[in-house]
């Protein structure tokens, strides 16, 4: 069974009796322990397609089934769950609370998740070490780099020990070195087993994946396996 | 997410906007304040008046000529005469009666050479030493001779003894009242202002002689009579009321050309006047708390808005809707109940300082009112109104999309 399966899925927007063309007939299924590169250009609807598939926005029409189960019933409170327990979000603007430290920020999902302390500052410390910002532990985090930023980012995704990881554009406000130790944490956080979900127009990136979704106006215009895959960590990716 | 949690990020978000908030506070404050103004200063002119009552007597009883509660135009009324003062002298009338206090008052000009002192003249009994509590510096009282002889007998209060006379003896100098001369029979000793009369300024005569050479009328204003215990009262006014009727040939009480008050009525009537009186001004002073909980509705939209991404967020990575509405809405809450707080701090301060001033100015006993039940009240009615006014904000923060409020810029 996938992870991840959609069927027919449109979103069209209205906007005083206008309609937008979101996303056209997707069908889609991602398995678990996929890298997947969303590509296409401004506007393609490429974002859309996340955002939906991370349940912050709800299709048209169409069918979207996680693990089997169909989520069309599904209440706010419901999707939110999921969001909360199945799901990690890195964003190209980062969206940290600033005036948080980087500990407060990590533990955020914890804290809608119901998990108290002292568990909760325990997993929330692992996953800083893990993108090693361990000496960076209580600067608010609008005292960090970009790079930096991004990095709690990603320790927040995975907080919740997350299934599937949805990142738009991680890499979008980084410098390309920045960029690559990002890319390096997603190409090692697929290694361990997480399914990662990654947004963007530049084709270096989608080359660190292991798979390529290309979108033009709203549709899947081609679905490959990377052949030749860039790994980050050897300046492969550097332009 | 228990309330710990959501205490900590509403506080967050408030610390985080440290001088919005203050100033969006600062309209409960100013409500809370004056509220508790009010009703602290308004207990204490209650109770400072019901003391003054209680101290003029809870044995006594008052006729007053006149109709209706206080006796409608009772200065004017002339139904109380020296009869009735007979009639109720009677042991067989009043088996009750301890003292029969009759008086007139008014207003007189003392004179000594060529100093005039403007002052409140009292036509007294000799009962009236005791129901006043009135000590003499020097001298003596007026006696019942002096109410029968309508002697020419004068006791001037500590102030008019000092204005006219200075440090040199009164006693036995004669003063004009009228261009009649009196003699000086007594100083009073310094008693201070009451609510009723200021002894320190009073010249007193006997009754009968105010009547005859100054007021010019042979009326009585005042009969004040006393029963030896306060359970007496009632019996006391019953005989009185049965004794006044016979004496003015009336048969239905409707038509009583006079009133008996006790000190229990009167501070029953005067506790009312206050509490309505208290409540008119608290009610005003609410309306600023109106108001002020506008100002904190208003704030918390724009807020709202401002942090539009910061709800984003929060719902993508799993907050739910209530999660959100109790975040925003324990923000509202908290402000109001601050606000609260500080208006009960500063409102107590300004009302103890206001009685320590009113009685520094005016000499009144005024006694400082602890405002507990006040207090207890702003504090619910001020979370209240962050209730009220924050739910509307919460719930627009709930409301918000999580996409749509990630992509606003």
């Amino acid at each position: 069974m996938a992870l991840i399966e959609v069927k027919n899925l449109s979103k069209i927007y209205r906007d005083n009796d206008i309609e937008t063309i979101g996303l056209d007939n997707i069908n889609l299924k991602i398995d678990k322990g996929e890298f997947v590169a969303i590509t296409g250009p401004s506007g393609s609807g490429k974002s859309t397609l996340l955002q939906v598939l991370g349940c912050l926005d709800r299709p048209t029409s169409g069918s979207y089934l996680i693990n089997g189960k169909n989520l069309e019933k599904f209440s706010d409170n419901e999707l939110a769950h999921i969001r909360n327990n199945i799901m990690g979000f890195v964003f190209q603007a980062f969206n940290l609370l600033p005036r948080l430290s980087v500990l407060d920020n990590v533990k955020l999902p914890l804290i809608y998740s119901g998990i108290k302390e002292p568990k909760r500052t325990e997993v929330a410390q692992k996953m800083i070490d893990l993108v090693e910002l361990n000496h960076r532990t209580d600067y608010l985090t609008s005292r960090l780099s970009g790079g930096q930023k991004q990095r709690v980012a990603i320790a927040r995704a995975l907080v919740n020990n997350p299934k599937i990881i949805f990142a738009d554009e991680p890499t979008g406000n980084l410098d390309s070195k920045s960029g690559e130790i990002v890319l390096d944490f997603f190409q090692k956080l697929n290694k361990w087993g997480h399914t990662i979900v990654i947004v963007t127009h530049e084709t270096y990136i989608a080359q660190s994946a292991k798979r390529i979704i290309q979108i033009n106006d709203g549709k899947i215009s081609s679905d490959k396996i990377v052949q030749d895959r860039k790994i980050a960590g050897k300046g492969d990716l550097i332009k | 997410m228990d309330l710990k949690d959501i205490f900590k990020m509403a506080m967050i978000g408030l610390v985080t906007n440290k001088v919005r908030s203050i100033l969006t506070i600062l309209g409960i404050v100013i409500g809370i304040t004056a509220v508790t103004i009010v009703t602290s200063i308004g207990d204490s002119a209650e109770g400072f008046i019901l003391g003054e009552i209680e101290n003029f007597g809870s044995n006594s009883a008052f006729v007053i000529p006149g109709k209706g509660d206080f006796g409608e135009s009772s200065i004017l009324t002339d139904s109380l005469r020296d009869k009735d003062v007979v009639a109720l002298a009677k042991k067989s009338n009043v088996p009750d009666a301890n003292l029969i206090v009759p008086f007139v008052f008014g207003p007189a000009t003392v004179t000594y050479d060529s100093e005039k002192f403007y002052t409140s003249l009292l036509g007294a009994s000799p009962g009236n030493k005791d129901i006043d509590k009135l000590e003499l510096e020097e001298g003596e009282f007026i006696t019942n001779e002096d109410v029968v002889q309508k002697s020419s007998a004068i006791i001037l209060g500590s102030k008019i003894k000092e204005e006219l006379f200075g440090y040199s003896d009164a006693v036995g100098e004669k003063v004009k009242i009228k261009n009649k001369s009196y003699r000086v029979i007594g100083v009073l000793m310094p008693k201070g202002q009451s609510l009723f009369v200021n002894y320190d300024e009073v010249a007193i005569v006997p009754y009968t002689t105010a009547q005859q050479y100054i007021l010019g009328y042979d009326y009585i204003q005042r009969i004040v009579i006393t029963a030896s215990s306060a359970d007496k009262i009632p019996g006391l006014v019953r005989d009185i009321e049965l004794t006044l009727r016979d004496s003015h040939d009336i048969d239905d009480p409707e038509d009583d050309d006079f009133v008996v008050q006790t000190a229990e009525d009167a501070a029953q009537t005067i506790g009312t006047v206050t509490s309505v009186l208290t409540i008119i001004l608290a009610s005003i002073a609410a309306i600023s708390l109106v108001v002020g909980g506008v100002g904190i509705m208003n704030i918390m939209l724009v807020s709202v808005t401002e942090r539009t991404r910061e709800i984003g967020l929060r719902k993508a990575l799993g907050a739910r809707n209530k999660d959100i509405l109790s975040q925003f809405l324990i923000e509202a809450v908290i402000l109001t109940g601050v606000g609260g707080v500080l208006g009960i701090i500063f409102g107590s301060t300004i009302s103890f300082i206001a009685t320590i001033a009113i009685h520094h100015f005016t000499g009144f006993d005024f006694p400082f009112s602890s405002p507990v039940s006040g207090a207890l009240m702003g504090v619910v009615v001020s979370t209240a109104i962050g209730f009220i006014f924050g739910i509307y904000p919460a719930s627009q923060a709930s409301k918000k999309s999580p996409m749509e409020a990630l992509r606003y810029e």
